[in-house]
């Protein structure tokens, strides 16, 4: 029966994670913004402490409770609070102590005794980060092409390369008692099969950052760049099997990916919805009416422009909300997750342009969040697959393709 | 609680005309646009399908089904898949027999819902939009002013579906102070009324193969028991609501269609060697395609969801159509430049499609749930 409406338990909940971005993350908002690579302690603290909101994002996944929302609908409640959150500030969002993409990667691939050794961590001591490191300077969306290795060296493994874009990285190793899930190969010529998840401790010898990028939004979150170089891990920290399949290993990437972009397409609308509240208080003050139901030839061009911002976020909404719904059914939704991530990135990247346009001079300035917004939205439509591999895996999905016929 | 299923029996309704409209619609869309007519014989076959008489109460003869704006919204989105022109044409009955049924009185349901459960075709409409590049429903210039108990009406109508073959039709007009959506009532006028004049027949860029005309209304004097509703009058903003809903899945059902022909023939035309849809070019615009016609769905659902549980749908279903209005028009748009030069001429159906998809942009209104 289609439905789409929240159930009346769910919004109130949501109201707690509303007054949490509106109280806790929209009054440091600018502050990180402006103070790149520091570190917002106090709000790390108060995060960590408060362990039913740890119970969103990757986070969800990973820490295995059962959110108040009800188990069937758990990945669609991550998405909804997600978008909450992000409300509020979608690089404090990243920046949140939690187990993070790491964390994801530990579900996907991980044995039981592996997740429970790796994300014990999680609801005890002190705040702690989980990253993941995939990317290299040579290969991002062709994630198959990495070529950071891990040599077998009696008990353990030697991993040696770069990583870069690792979101949260330093403050996974350096700064807390985290860890980071690397990607390396350990058969070359076994391509994609090759591919193996492994876990890197905090502290670990031979594994350094050696900077954080300097970004055009979300910049409280950090994104590290880190080397490899003969780092030694037990055997015990590869994720899964250590079996070069002609199936699996990589695919667990792709299983991640399935989880996480209807993730981020909800941290989009998170940031969307900012800019688009935002404008409908501003007309609001400025006695602008937004008129529906009237011939859409009698509308003028900010109301147009309005209603333009409102359905498109909508439709991203609705996309995400099905994608991570479908997950929920324990359906397969490759196609409808890329779809929510297309959609959303690119819409709320043009709903906050728009945004900063409608508000002219005052959009452009720093003194309001908006021009903020529109930085921060950008991302979205990057990361955890940009906007075109995402319309990739949309087109070889319904054309019944492979990589090999479309690429 | 959410949930983006349909029910078994919605999903076997689209089915069911889904197949119909594969079957028998869809092979009768380009002669319908050549000639400008719909073959009596299909006509009837959609008649049987009981799309009209389905949710007439048993009291009136009706089958008695229960109304969804869902199921209604299912069943408009096959149809477009169709054709929007043979859909409008079956569907246009419901323009009179929608409205008596969720808001006349209870005479005026008994006058009226048992003619629409006869066994073979009964023409009837609604006379909404006007003559006006500025038409707007919120502000109708087809008065009714009170005379006795009676109400005559004078304006101008256009894009009225089967007018000359209709036996009533439901005509919108201002009626007292209200502004907006308020101060509308919808008269029944039965075509032996001498003060409704049918003009010429329409000559449209699409749906050529529905025939719609303009009317002038002439000092049309109407009893008292014409006015749906009675002393109560009419939600105007909830039937709009509704008809907005049912076009926009006419469209999707459009859009559905375009999508579905310029996928098989990119799989299918080759160039350079291999089939065009190997090309990231022709590719992503499918891929958008696909992402347009899932966003103009799932916005319409929401609308029709609201309605069925008689919340307000103004902002959401005005929303869902205008968003549906530009992708459908951008979809089919691109299934025509997917086939390049074979998609501008008519033996492929995509700039039919393309042509109808204009509709929604220019129309208001001509559909009901």
């Amino acid at each position: 029966m289609i439905d789409f409406e929240l159930e009346p338990q769910v919004v109130s909940r949501l109201r707690m994670y509303h007054a949490v971005a509106e109280n806790m993350m929209r009054p440091i908002s600018r502050e990180y913004d402006e103070r790149e690579h520091e570190d917002p302690w106090q709000f790390f603290e108060t995060m960590w402490q408060a362990q039913s909101l740890n119970d969103v994002g990757p986070a969800a996944r990973s820490t295995g409770g059962e959110s108040q929302a009800g188990p069937k609908l758990r990945n669609l409640n991550t998405v909804i609070t997600t978008e909450e959150l992000c409300w509020g500030d979608v690089g404090l969002f990243l920046a949140t102590p939690n187990s993070g993409l790491g964390g994801a990667a530990v579900m996907a691939a991980g044995t039981p005794e592996q997740k429970a050794r790796f994300l014990k961590r999680f609801g005890e001591g002190k705040p702690k980060w989980g990253a993941m490191a995939i990317t290299e300077p040579a290969c991002g969306s062709d994630s198959a092409a990495v070529t950071t290795s891990a040599t077998r060296d009696g008990d353990d493994w030697l991993i040696n390369g770069t990583k870069i874009f690792c979101t949260a990285g330093h403050r996974a190793v350096d700064k807390s008692e985290g860890f980071v899930v690397v990607w390396a190969t350990v058969d070359k010529s076994a391509g994609r099969a090759g591919i193996k998840p492994f876990v890197v401790e905090h502290g670990t010898p031979g594994m350094q950052v050696t900077r954080l990028e300097q970004k055009l939004g979300i910049r409280a979150s950090d994104t590290a760049a880190i080397i490899f170089d003969n780092c030694r891990v037990p055997a015990s920290n590869l994720l899964g099997s250590a079996e070069v399949k002609q199936e699996g290993g990589f695919k667990d990437v792709m299983a991640t990916f399935d989880a996480t972009r209807p993730i981020v397409a909800a941290m989009a609308i998170g940031v969307g919805r900012a800019a688009l509240d935002f404008v409908r208080n501003f007309l609001k003050e400025q006695n602008v009416a937004v008129r529906y139901g009237i011939s859409p030839r009698r509308l003028g061009v900010v109301e147009r422009d309005f209603m333009e911002m409102e359905v498109q976020l909508q439709a991203a909404r609705l996309l995400t909300w099905r994608a991570a719904w479908m997950m929920d059914m324990g359906q397969r939704n490759n196609l409808e997750a890329s779809m929510a991530k297309a959609k959303a990135g690119l819409v709320v990247t043009q709903i906050t342009q728009k945004a900063v346009e409608l508000l002219g001079p005052l959009g452009y300035s720093r003194k309001l969040l908006v021009e903020k917004w529109m930085r921060d939205a950008k991302i979205n439509d990057i990361f955890e697959g940009t906007q075109q591999i995402n319309m990739l895996i949309v087109a070889r999905r319904i054309l019944g393709y492979g990589n090999k016929e479309l690429n | 609680m959410v949930d983006f299923q349909l029910s078994e029996e919605q999903q076997m309704i689209r089915d069911t005309i889904g197949a119909f409209a594969r079957d028998e619609i869809r092979p009768a869309a380009r002669l319908a646009d050549e000639s400008g007519k719909i073959l009596p014989e299909l006509t009837e076959k959609i008649w049987q399908l009981g799309l009209v008489r389905g949710a007439i109460p048993e009291t009136y003869g009706g089958d008695g089904g229960e109304r969804s704006a869902v199921t209604g919204a299912v069943v408009a989105e096959e149809l477009g898949y169709g054709d929007l022109s043979i859909g409008l044409h079956a569907l246009a009955p419901r323009l009179l027999a929608y409205p008596v049924l969720e808001m006349g009185t209870a005479e005026q349901k008994a006058a009226y819902l048992k003619r629409f459960t006869a066994p073979t075709f009964v023409p009837a409409t609604a006379a909404l939009m006007e003559p006006r590049w500025d038409f707007d429903l919120t502000e109708l210039v087809t008065g009714a002013r009170p005379e006795g108990s009676a109400f005559v009406l004078n304006g101008h109508k256009c894009v009225v579906p089967l007018a000359a073959e209709a036996e009533a039709i439901l005509v919108y007009a201002k009626n007292g102070s209200g502004s907006g959506f308020e101060g509308v009532d919808a008269f029944v006028v039965t075509r032996d009324n001498p003060g409704l004049k049918i003009n010429e027949r329409e000559q449209n860029m699409g749906l050529k193969g529905l025939a719609t005309y303009e009317i002038a209304l002439d000092q049309c004097r109407v009893s008292a028991d014409a006015r749906l509703g009675a002393d109560k009058g009419i939600d105007f903003s909830r039937l709009m609501s509704e008809a907005r809903v049912a076009f926009s899945a006419m469209a999707v059902g459009v859009m559905r269609a375009a999508f579905d022909y310029a996928r098989d023939y990119a799989k299918e035309r080759k160039a350079f060697g291999v089939p065009i849809a190997t090309k990231q070019a022709i590719a992503f615009m499918l891929a958008d395609m696909a992402i347009e016609i899932d966003s103009a769905r799932l916005l319409m659902w929401e609308a029709a969801a609201r309605l069925d549980k008689g919340h307000d749908a103004l902002r959401e279903s005005y929303l869902a159509k205008n968003y549906v209005a530009a992708s459908a028009l951008r979809v089919t748009d691109n299934a025509v430049q997917v086939l390049g030069g074979h998609g501008y001429i008519r033996e492929h159906p995509v700039e039919m499609w393309l042509r109808n998809a204009r509709a929604m942009t220019a129309l208001d209104g001509v559909a009901t749930v």
